[in-house]
């Protein structure tokens, strides 16, 4: 019976699946071609890639379990009790009551930068982490604050943390393999260089060739990937809100790395560092497409994780738009009357 | 949410459940036989506003539908609309004390109204408020999302009565489904209504 006016972006979600199955096609091909290396010339490099696998996989599953801890730490940030913070607690216990999810943990960055961001591996033991700047420093409005903090939420409950390591498991896996592999050679290099002489080529050179192309394309796809789960962080966060214009004028705010009318002697402002909710990048323009590879983009939007405020802003006002629609036949007799 | 929402990094709006409203008025019953707590008569529904006019359309429909009956014996006092400090809007109705079935179907016909215009997501939570004979303040509290209640006992200033909120959930345990992670009962501190 009800109608919802929560459409799922399909373009967005298309483009998405695209790059994980670039990323999964992407670690087909390594896995393969490391097969095919090792079976062409026996075992020389097997321990080489064995290794890599383990420490890969090991630090990817440690940073995915001490990620909270980890995050936390490197922002100073400290867990805050509803007392201490209640203002902020209340945004946060509402927001999870309207999107029926487990309230993360709430904790403040003694930063004057206003950000946030939000980590852990699961939505028991997540937390949502915002600067002091964010919560008491900047002209954010109640509502923009809450927008960023949904923008936040949406990314624990999207289980971006999973997602974004899987994803870069494969990259790890890689550029270790690129290290061991450069290190063996430079260490070991004669001793093995009687074992591989068929072809003149040896084995690691070749691996670690096929992985310095897997680490590259890999790169570039996570952040493809990573841009696109910011996109998605944002359209659920303004659904859940109902503001998304609350949202972009916030995006907009944060963005300039200071409020537009500071409240505070501008040279007192930090330099812009450690951008969670927003990167401290600057705007190009162009490059309208969706697709990973537009030709007009910088440099520097193609290894950027997060989109451009421009593209922010262009979904925020079409989600806008969407909401806005009039509902067709409008409130009819209602009930009980 | 499933596999494939995460994948692809979508959420679903959570629809609300709005049926386990109804157990209120035998609860209430309840409520006063096992702790003297009686119904104020006034309860409120609280929501987060979408912005654009298709929304404040549908809220100005539901304020004058429900004060189509004000004033009239059972009909209640016109609603009061108030915006809260973090952007909520609360609708609160106000009824004679032992009129709980009016106050709920009027909290309901606000429901109804949002989910059928498609806005059901935007709805938080439905507060009916108690009063001892002691004036102790007490709500019981609805989350749309959970289908759940939760009681809710501010004392003066910024502090609850979580003994006598326990006492509560223990006396309603059998007729309405209170909701068991703690975290979820959020306070509501200077809500409308209460």
């Amino acid at each position: 019976m009800a109608r919802t006016r929560y459409a799922p972006d399909r373009g967005l979600t298309v483009r998405m699946t695209v790059t994980m199955f670039l990323l999964g096609l992407v670690f087909v091909a390594f896995v393969a071609a490391i097969i095919g290396i090792l079976t062409a010339v026996h075992a020389s490099g097997a321990a080489i890639v064995l290794v890599a696998l383990i420490f890969g996989g090991g630090s990817a599953i440690a940073s995915l379990f001490y990620s909270d801890k980890i995050a936390l730490s490197a922002a100073g940030a400290r867990v805050v009790t509803p007392q201490e913070a209640p203002e902020l607690h209340a945004i946060v216990d509402r927001l999870c009551a309207l999107a029926d999810m487990d309230k993360p943990r709430v904790a403040i960055a003694p930063t004057r930068m206003p950000n946030a961001f939000a980590t852990g591996r699961n939505s028991k033991n997540s937390v949502l982490c915002v600067t002091e700047g964010l919560m008491y420093h900047s002209n954010l409005t109640p509502e923009e604050k809450e927008g960023v903090l949904a923008h936040e939420l949406s990314h624990v409950a999207h289980k971006d943390v999973q997602v974004m390591t899987v994803a870069s498991l494969l990259a790890i896996v890689a550029g270790l393999l690129v290290r061991f592999a450069f290190y063996s050679e430079l260490f070991g290099g004669g001793r093995r260089s009687s074992n591989n002489n068929q072809g003149g080529i040896p084995v690691v050179l070749i691996i670690m060739a096929v992985s310095v192309v897997v680490y590259a394309v890999s790169f570039l796809l996570i952040r493809v990937l990573s841009r696109y789960r910011e996109l998605a962080a944002d359209r659920s966060g303004a659904l859940l809100t109902g503001q998304p214009s609350a949202l972009a004028s916030a995006l907009t705010k944060v963005s300039q790395g200071m409020s537009r009318i500071p409240n505070e002697d501008l040279r007192a402002a930090e330099p812009l560092n450690a951008f969670y909710f927003a990167p401290a990048m600057k705007l190009t323009r162009g490059g309208s497409g969706g697709g990973g590879g537009g030709g007009g983009k910088s440099l520097s939007q193609l290894f950027s994780t997060h989109p451009s405020l421009e593209k922010r802003l262009e979904q925020l006002a079409k989600i806008q738009r969407e909401l806005g629609q009039p509902t067709a036949g409008g409130l009819s007799a209602g009930p009980g009357d | 949410m499933g596999f494939l929402d995460t994948l692809l990094g979508r959420t679903k709006p959570v629809q609300p459940k709005l049926d386990d409203l109804f157990a209120l008025p035998s609860a209430a019953i309840t409520l006063q036989a096992s702790s003297g707590f009686t119904p104020t008569g006034s309860g409120s529904v609280c929501f987060r506003s979408v912005e654009g006019k298709t929304f404040s359309d549908i809220e100005s429909d539901v304020r004058d539908l429900l004060n189509m009956d004000a004033g009239k014996p059972g009909g209640g006092l016109p609603v009061e609309v108030t915006r809260d400090s973090y952007g909520y809007t609360w609708l609160v109705s106000s009824h004679l004390s032992d009129e709980l079935d009016a106050l709920v179907t009027d909290l309901h016909a606000v429901n109804s109204a949002l989910v059928d215009n498609g806005f059901g997501p935007q709805l938080l939570c439905t507060l009916v408020a108690f009063r001892d004979e002691r004036e102790r303040r007490l709500a019981l509290v609805y989350l749309y999302k959970r289908g759940t209640f939760y009681p809710f006992a501010p004392l003066s200033g910024q502090e609850r009565d979580n003994a006598l909120e326990i006492q509560i959930k223990n006396a309603l345990a059998e007729d309405l489904k209170i909701e068991q992670d703690l975290t979820r009962w959020f306070p509501v501190w200077g809500a409308p209504g209460m």
